[in-house]
């Protein structure tokens, strides 16, 4: 070894066989970190596929919005054109709607985009529903009668694939391509049906009006150009009229502005409407305020979680203190009624605070047999926020306890005896010397309980009535009732990023090294 | 200080008892008086009641039955931040979240002195220890040994006429023990402050104090300065204790003034000096210290009783030659002899004879 390096002064340190003892002793190691993956790599699996990829896809949730434009892509793109947003837009954009309802409807995509929009704007999940069966009942056979009367091949679909085989044609119709494609798919996938055996549907035959309407013909297909010609004095109907005669709200400039400000494919849509915002026409606004509920849900959360904290701290400091300082016989019983709690069902826990919280309960009862509370006056307990923190308080309690207790069993008495030695009084030589060694303790509670607590969702449902619910609530809501996933998402997001931040600054505060839990 | 208080008796156990579970005595019956600038270290095996006797002194624990007196008052109901005793403890008990300075502030602080006053004696404490440049460093920062100094100054930055120490230096190497031993009992001596020193290391009760008591089974056994407790303990758990020692068993056969001739098990007769044996035919077991074993015939004083052995090992230890030997059926009989250019070195399965000095060879109980 000496021999190398000192042939090599300046090079890196090389082993006995001349290879760099860098590359050695990783050669060496690879073998065992190898081993130490595969011991690890179930577990890892586990998380990656429960936890960590459902977390991603909340996440991803949060923004992911592409429903509007998969389903009406036709719309979106017709509505690039439209400009003056105070009005409803012209007749491409409800030409390019009409369309792409029809072919949702088919596939009975239709309702699933309405309830996405309906999270916007209350009300649009049934114009959706009620268009799905409208625009087939749409008067747009006008153009299918007029183009087969001008010539019956019009209504074969032998001279449709023709005329769709020849590339110059399509580049020459696009909407009737795209349209009559459409329809084949439609048959096909949706019905389940031979294109050759069924009646081709008046959408195509007006988008080919719209086409020879707007465009003109110049090519050389002789049956088209007799079709352009003719086109010209065709009867026509407007496609808007036919969408106000379904229903008036249909020009109704918000609803298509909804329809085009959640066209994107990301939103920060779900975000704004978790923090009592809107995406509208002007930018971001403010929600009207009968609709502000998240900011002020977000803030209680945050204020009961503090609170049930503290309550924490205070009640289970002098518990733990006890349990530290006691012989280890008696402190090991007293222990196991600390643990308790833990072996019993919450739910359990959850409903025995509401046989002893509620106005005809224990409690009441008692303080009504004392005189404390008159009769007709019963203390509101439960079903309020007073229920969720007494309840939450309870269930909190050992996960203060335990942090603390663990802390203090290792501070030693031979401290508070110095202090005492050293001239201070039982309270100086608690409050100066043991309280700081026992912050450690206090942190490590904190922490665990504040961040249970702002997640916790079975005790404030069973006992927080309407203003003891936390976010969570609201979160499990949008989950399992009203569907409304994003939005869950972006709750979930948000409260997990209030966690890391406040977890962030109790570090930069009191140091996350000080946290001890053992 | 009163007239009953005299500079002798500044510190005083009258027939102290502790018991903690109220059937067994911890302390039994402990009379002790400590003089006014005294060092006096209370030596034992752990739970022989030592500790517990301090504790009682700094009232960290009460005294079931009787008196502990402090400059001739009864301290027993002082709660101890009144007793104004400074403490050392076993392992330094710094505060590990307030710097140095601080630590040394505390008791200051807590006497409500002057901000100006707090820093000169800080300063002048961190000096006296050799530390004055670490007033700005936490605990954890510190060597055990700087670690130690700084409980030191801590215990005496606030001027009390006592200072316990609890082991205090358990925790150190060798090396650092026995350079800290040298300091603390200058420092005492050099401020003239009461010591009350506890220890189970032999070495360190002999190097530093004035008296040492040595504890067993809740009971004083001998308090007595070094050199009279190594030389003349008084029963054989103290010539056990203190120093290497060669005990043989015997029964006493003549008793002639302080002379007194042992028959051994085997037979053989020794020359003792009695102790703790006041007629013949009594069991008893003879202590004599190794170093004072001669096998040399011509230093042994003519006509005295000598007794055959057999070297059994010989171990160079550097300044001094350790043998051992079989004598009498003990076959850790141990000699140590000067490493001298005329001392001779004995080998293994050697028959030699081997004597002593009468008063070094004491006849304790057996």
């Amino acid at each position: 070894m000496t021999d190398n390096t000192a042939q090599t002064p300046a090079g890196p340190v090389l082993a006995a066989d001349g290879r760099p003892l860098k590359a050695s002793l990783n050669r060496a190691l690879r073998a065992q970190k190898i081993r130490a993956l595969l011991l690890i790599a179930p577990l890892l699996l586990f998380i990656l596929i429960t936890f960590i990829l459902p977390i991603a896809d909340m996440l991803f949730r949060s923004v992911e919005n592409q429903i509007v434009r998969e389903t009406l892509p036709r719309t979106v793109a017709a509505m690039e054109a439209w400009e003056n947003h105070e009005e409803a837009p012209g007749e491409d954009v409800y030409a390019g709607l009409y369309i792409d309802l029809f072919e949702a409807a088919e596939f009975r995509r239709h309702t699933r985009v309405g309830s996405r929009l309906n999270y916007e704007m209350t009300g649009i999940s049934s114009l959706f529903r009620q268009a799905g069966r409208g625009v087939g009942r749409f008067d747009t056979d006008l153009y299918t009668d007029q183009f087969t009367d001008l010539d019956t091949a019009w209504a074969d679909y032998a001279t449709w694939t023709g005329l769709m085989g020849d590339s110059a044609i399509r580049a020459a119709l696009p909407e009737t391509a795209d349209s009559f494609d459409t329809w084949v798919r439609i048959t096909i996938e949706a019905n389940d049906d031979d294109p050759a055996e069924e009646n081709i549907e008046d959408f195509v035959y007006f988008s080919l009006y719209r086409d020879l309407a707007g465009n003109g013909y110049s090519g050389s297909n002789a049956l088209l150009s007799t079709a352009a010609e003719a086109v010209s004095s065709f009867d026509s109907l407007s496609i808007r009229d036919q969408f106000e005669e379904l229903d008036e709200d249909w020009l109704n400039p918000e609803l298509m502005e909804t329809i085009w400000v959640y066209s994107p494919s990301y939103t920060p849509g779900y975000f704004l409407t978790a923090i009592d915002m809107q995406l509208s026409a002007d930018g971001i606004t403010a929600q009207p305020e009968d609709r502000q509920i998240y900011v002020t849900l977000f803030g209680r959360t945050l204020f009961m979680s503090l609170v049930i904290m503290g309550s924490c701290v205070l009640l289970g400091y002098p518990i733990a203190f006890l349990l530290a300082n006691l012989p280890m016989r008696i402190s090991n019983v007293l222990m196991i009624l600390v643990l308790l709690p833990f072996w019993t069902s919450l739910l359990v826990r959850t409903s025995a605070w509401k046989v002893l919280l509620q106005q005809q309960g224990v409690i009441n009862d008692i303080l009504v047999w004392i005189g404390m509370v008159p009769d007709d006056a019963r203390l509101q307990l439960i079903n309020n926020q007073t229920g969720t923190i007494i309840a939450m308080t309870h269930i909190l309690l050992p996960f203060m306890i335990l942090p603390l207790y663990s802390v203090m069993q290792t501070i030693p008495p031979s401290y508070v005896r110095a202090a005492k030695s050293l001239g201070a009084t039982d309270w100086t030589a608690f409050w100066r010397v043991y309280f700081p060694q026992s912050i450690p303790g206090i942190g490590a509670g904190c922490i665990l309980v504040f961040i249970l607590a702002i997640g916790y969702y079975i005790t404030p449902e069973l006992v927080g009535g309407r203003t003891g619910t936390f976010i969570s609530n609201r979160i499990a809501y949008h989950i399992s009732s009203s569907l409304n996933w994003g939005l869950a998402a972006a709750l979930g997001s948000i409260l997990l990023g209030v966690v890391l931040i406040l977890y962030w600054i109790y570090d930069r505060i009191v140091g996350i090294d000080n946290v001890k839990l053992g | 200080m009163n007239a009953s208080s005299g500079s002798e008796n500044f510190v005083v156990f009258d027939r102290v008892q502790k018991s903690y579970d109220g059937e067994t005595l911890v302390v039994k019956d402990l009379n002790l008086s400590v003089g006014k600038g005294e060092f006096l270290t209370m030596l034992g095996p752990s739970g022989s009641g030592k500790t517990t006797c301090l504790m009682m002194l700094a009232g960290f624990e009460t005294a079931t039955h009787g008196e502990i007196l402090l400059g001739g008052q009864p301290i027993n109901n002082i709660p101890p931040h009144k007793r104004g005793i400074g403490m050392v403890f076993q392992n330094y008990a710094l505060f590990p979240h307030m710097t140095v300075a601080e630590n040394l502030a505390f008791p200051l602080q807590v006497r409500n002195m002057s901000k100006s006053d707090q820093e000169a004696k800080v300063k002048r404490a961190l000096d006296m220890v050799q530390m004055g440049d670490f007033g700005g460093r936490r605990p954890a920062q510190l060597s055990g040994g700087q670690q130690q100094r700084i409980a030191l100054a801590r215990a005496l930055v606030f001027e009390p006429e006592l200072v316990l120490m609890d082991e205090p230096l358990g925790a150190l190497d060798k090396q650092l023990r026995e350079h800290m031993q040298f300091e603390i009992t200058n420092l005492a001596h050099n401020l003239g402050i009461t010591t009350v020193y506890v220890t189970h290391d032999q070495t360190e009760a002999l190097t530093m104090s004035d008296r040492v008591a040595v504890f067993d089974d809740g009971r004083i056994q001998q308090l007595a300065p070094p050199d009279e407790l190594y030389e003349a303990p008084s029963n054989s758990f103290v010539a056990q204790f203190i120093g290497e020692n060669n005990t043989l068993m015997g029964t006493v056969s003549k008793i002639d003034g302080d002379r007194a001739e042992v028959r051994l098990d085997d037979g053989e007769i020794i020359d003792t000096k009695p102790v703790n044996v006041s007629k013949v035919g009594e069991r008893t077991l003879v202590s004599i210290r190794p170093e004072r074993v001669e096998f040399n015939k011509e230093r042994m004083t003519p006509g005295a009783h000598t007794i055959k052995a057999e070297v059994l090992e010989f171990i160079y230890m550097g300044d001094i030659y350790r043998t051992r030997l079989r004598v009498a059926g003990n076959e850790d009989f141990i000699i140590k002899t000067r490493n001298a250019p005329d001392q001779r070195r004995l080998q293994p399965g050697e028959q030699i004879e081997i004597g002593w000095r009468a008063e070094d060879c004491r006849a304790l109980d057996a």
